[in-house]
């Protein structure tokens, strides 16, 4: 672990591209393994070409109580041993590599397309692997009275598409499997190729109810490695604009499991409060979701005195609507009793998996970016971090109650102490051969976007990790001995994007 | 109980008076953009390739046409003009009954004509959708969500999303059609019975959007669907959907906008 703190790497703190270790493979699977062991995680792992047939692996470790990042790699051919039987964090990871760059990893338990595409970050001189995109075999589940249920991709209301696959023993779910991709559109690769204006669109694009986090963490990345200076203006506008999107999002959540549960005042009033939060960021951007706002450098728009004013009077209205509506979901007996012990996640599985967000803090695992690794202006302000326990729907619920609560909390104090200054600096060309990681925590959990830079200073790689691409795997562990009916509940509890996570 | 009926008076009604009133948008809101011709007449050109998008299109002998079906509503697009001659106006109506309808020099938007004939006669008072997303960011997807919130209320048109495209007098598409979901398109459009409407929402449904050039997506669905309805924006407001809607539905009054 030592080298990994020698390297210096933090959140949003560039290093040279030569200064990230490359070891002998055997070395790279005792590192990893060995950091993971010690309680870090796998923030980021994926593929780079490097020459003309080889693939450098990158491996982007994080640990939480330290705030530290750490970064590792090795060469590879076209295969190399697998990480996932010892480390299962990297099972989705290992999966991408190989569908992306060609590179099998050997030993994988089950390895199959994860987003169903050619390779398109595969070495000029290397044919694409032996990944058969049309291949992919389910689980099964034989027996007498065992079934499987197909769902999606075009699902029954206004959802991204997905396929869902169930083995089910009556109405006893035994397995689920869930098979993604439908939402590709082949977001890194475009990042790597187009201009730092269009890219900033695309990043707003990735996911849909997440501009804020995104743009936020593809610009941290840009700001780092353009060693541009901060202003401080900016970067709390910016944190404002990312709670008021967690704020739509997680009253839009609790409205849509109240809905899912047939509790149908919550739902209502939820569903509106969400919508005040999104008029507030059209307020402050010009469009609902913040599109157009978060740009290097800093914030496109600025608050002014009397926009702030009215935004605090309205958060502060919002606050005094909400807490009666909160009241009548959560204390309403049989709302408790129908969330409760549904969906449970264990919190073991947390760990091994390295689950991030609501999900993680619903089993009492304090991760945070804002906390663990902050930045901007969740340095100086500090938001506590919401926990629960029992890693069911009422616990995912609960934290996002408390989450509002802080946000709105946050919020507002933040709009009473705007710090002086433009809003936005210049922000320049980039280093050449340097590694950026940014990371945010969007209202999903981490997001990381890890830039790199080739020697002309432009964009060589860009990695996007959403929380949902490491949380997926929840919604699978959660329903084995749930009911078929329970799913939708469920899945909502998690509410995970499928553009994120498909890209 | 008690607590059901406080929160329920302390709610009270919040529906939007919308189509008569409530259409209200902030200073910044970014509506339809309008290019001034005095400021833009001698063709200078200077905005070819400034636009992080197709919004902008050079045409012979210097002129420049705006592209709605394109535009990502971005502060970039509009400044990509360093005369100012690119604003963005107020105005959310833009939806438009032919993909032609909305490209112009002036930001001029021929808005949708409402159904004629037997299609008027079978869906004007009663319309169920179904939602298709097909290689998109879940923007649009949940705009179309919030239209079905308390505020938008789109169930008192006589508007509904149904859950099976048997079901469906038409599809909603939403997305840059991209390779892993073309087919599930392709066979949800079979399985809606005739006649049937196709509505593109979206930069994405009618450019590609963010994503245009990507091998992956197929920039829109319009090569591939007869759409009847246009709705531009990234993502379109909810007003900006529901005006398309009342309008193909003969609701609002069809033909051209109004200057005023």
């Amino acid at each position: 672990m030592k080298r990994f703190r020698e390297l210096g790497l933090r959140n949003r703190r560039a290093v040279p591209l030569d200064a990230v270790l490359v070891e002998p493979m055997e070395r790279f699977h005792e590192s990893v393994v060995a950091a993971v062991a010690e309680g870090w995680r796998l923030a980021a792992f994926f593929g780079m070409p490097d020459g003309s047939d080889q693939t450098r692996l990158i491996a982007i470790l994080a640990d939480d109580p330290g705030g530290e990042l750490g970064a590792t790699s090795a060469m590879v051919g076209d295969r190399y041993p697998s990480l996932t039987p010892v480390c299962p964090q990297a099972h989705a990871f290992e999966r991408e590599i190989a569908e992306q760059c060609g590179v099998i990893p050997d030993g994988h338990p089950w390895l199959k397309p994860l987003r169903r595409h050619p390779p398109d970050h595969l070495p000029p001189d290397r044919q694409a692997g032996s990944l058969d995109r049309e291949g992919y075999p389910f689980f099964r589940v034989e027996g007498e009275e065992v079934h499987e249920v197909a769902v999606g991709p075009v699902h029954a209301g206004i959802i991204e598409p997905g396929h869902f696959r169930f083995q089910a023993h009556g109405e006893q779910v035994l397995f689920l499997e869930i098979m993604l991709g439908y939402q590709h559109r082949g977001v890194e690769r475009l990042l790597e190729r187009v201009d730092r204006d269009r890219a900033v669109l695309v990043t707003e694009s990735i996911a849909g109810d997440t501009v804020v986090g995104h743009a936020g963490a593809y610009c941290g990345a840009v700001e780092a490695l353009a060693r541009s200076r901060k202003s401080p203006r900016g970067q709390t506008v910016r944190g404002i604009a990312l709670e008021l999107e967690r704020l739509a999002n997680h009253l839009g959540d609790l409205g849509a499991i109240a809905g899912d549960i047939a509790f149908q005042p919550a739902a209502a009033y939820l569903g509106r409060m969400r919508g005040e939060c999104l008029n507030l960021l059209m307020l402050l951007s010009g469009n609902r979701y913040g599109r157009g706002l978060v740009r290097p450098g800093g914030a496109a728009f600025d608050l002014t005195p009397v926009m702030a004013g009215e935004m605090r009077d309205r958060l502060q209205h919002l606050d005094e609507e909400l807490e009666p509506v909160l009241a009548l979901l959560f204390e309403s007996a049989s709302v408790q009793a129908r969330l409760e012990g549904v969906g449970v996640v264990p919190r073991g599985a947390c760990v091994e998996y390295g689950f991030v967000g609501p999900v993680a803090r619903a089993c009492e695992l304090p991760r945070d970016v804002r906390h663990d690794h902050p930045w901007g202006s969740f340095r100086f302000a500090h938001i506590p971090v919401a926990t629960a326990w029992a890693g069911d729907v009422l616990a995912r619920a609960l934290v996002r109650r408390l989450e509002i609560q802080r946000s709105l909390e946050f919020t507002i104090e933040q709009l009473n102490a705007l710090p002086k200054g433009p809003a936005r600096v210049n922000c320049g060309p980039l280093r050449a051969n340097e590694l950026a990681v940014a990371m945010v925590e969007g209202w999903r959990g981490e997001i990381a976007h890890v830039v790199i830079t080739d020697a002309g200073g432009r964009v060589r790689r860009h990695k996007v990790v959403d929380p949902s691409f490491h949380n997926w795997a929840a919604v699978a562990l959660a329903m084995p001995g749930n009911e078929i009916s329970d799913f939708p509940l469920c899945n909502k509890s998690f509410n995970l994007s499928y553009a994120g996570h498909d890209l | 109980m008690f607590n059901w009926l406080k929160t329920w008076l302390q709610q009270g009604i919040r529906t939007s008076r919308f189509p008569r009133d409530g259409a209200d948008f902030p200073e910044r809101f970014r509506g339809l953009p309008i290019r001034d011709p005095a400021r833009c007449g001698d063709g200078c050109r200077q905005c070819a390739g400034q636009a992080p998008s197709a919004f902008l299109k050079m045409q012979p002998h210097g002129l420049v046409e705006l592209d709605l079906g394109a535009c990502l509503f971005s502060p970039e697009e509009a400044s990509a003009c360093s005369e100012g001659a690119i604003s963005y106006s107020r105005d959310y109506r833009m939806a438009a009954s032919t993909r032609e309808g909305l490209v112009s020099p002036t930001g001029e938007v021929e808005l949708a004509r409402a159904l004629e004939g037997r299609s008027r006669k079978l869906f004007g008072r009663s319309l169920r959708l179904r939602s298709v997303v097909a290689g998109s960011c879940n923007g649009c997807e949940a705009e179309l969500v919030a239209l079905g919130n308390v505020v938008f209320d789109l169930g008192r048109f006589g508007v509904q999303f149904v859950a099976s495209p048997r079901h469906a007098d038409g599809i909603v598409v939403t997305g840059a059609v991209n390779t892993n979901m073309r087919g599930a398109l392709e066979k949800t459009f079979e399985a809606v019975p005739s006649p049937k409407l196709v509505i593109a929402v979206g930069a994405c449904a009618l450019s590609g959007g963010p994503f245009r050039g990507s091998p992956e997506v197929s920039n829109g669905v319009g090569n591939l669907l007869p759409v009847d309805l246009w709705v531009p924006g990234c993502p379109p407001h909810p007003l900006t959907m529901l005006d398309g809607l009342l309008r193909l539905l003969g609701v609002i009054e069809s033909g051209k906008r109004d200057r005023s």
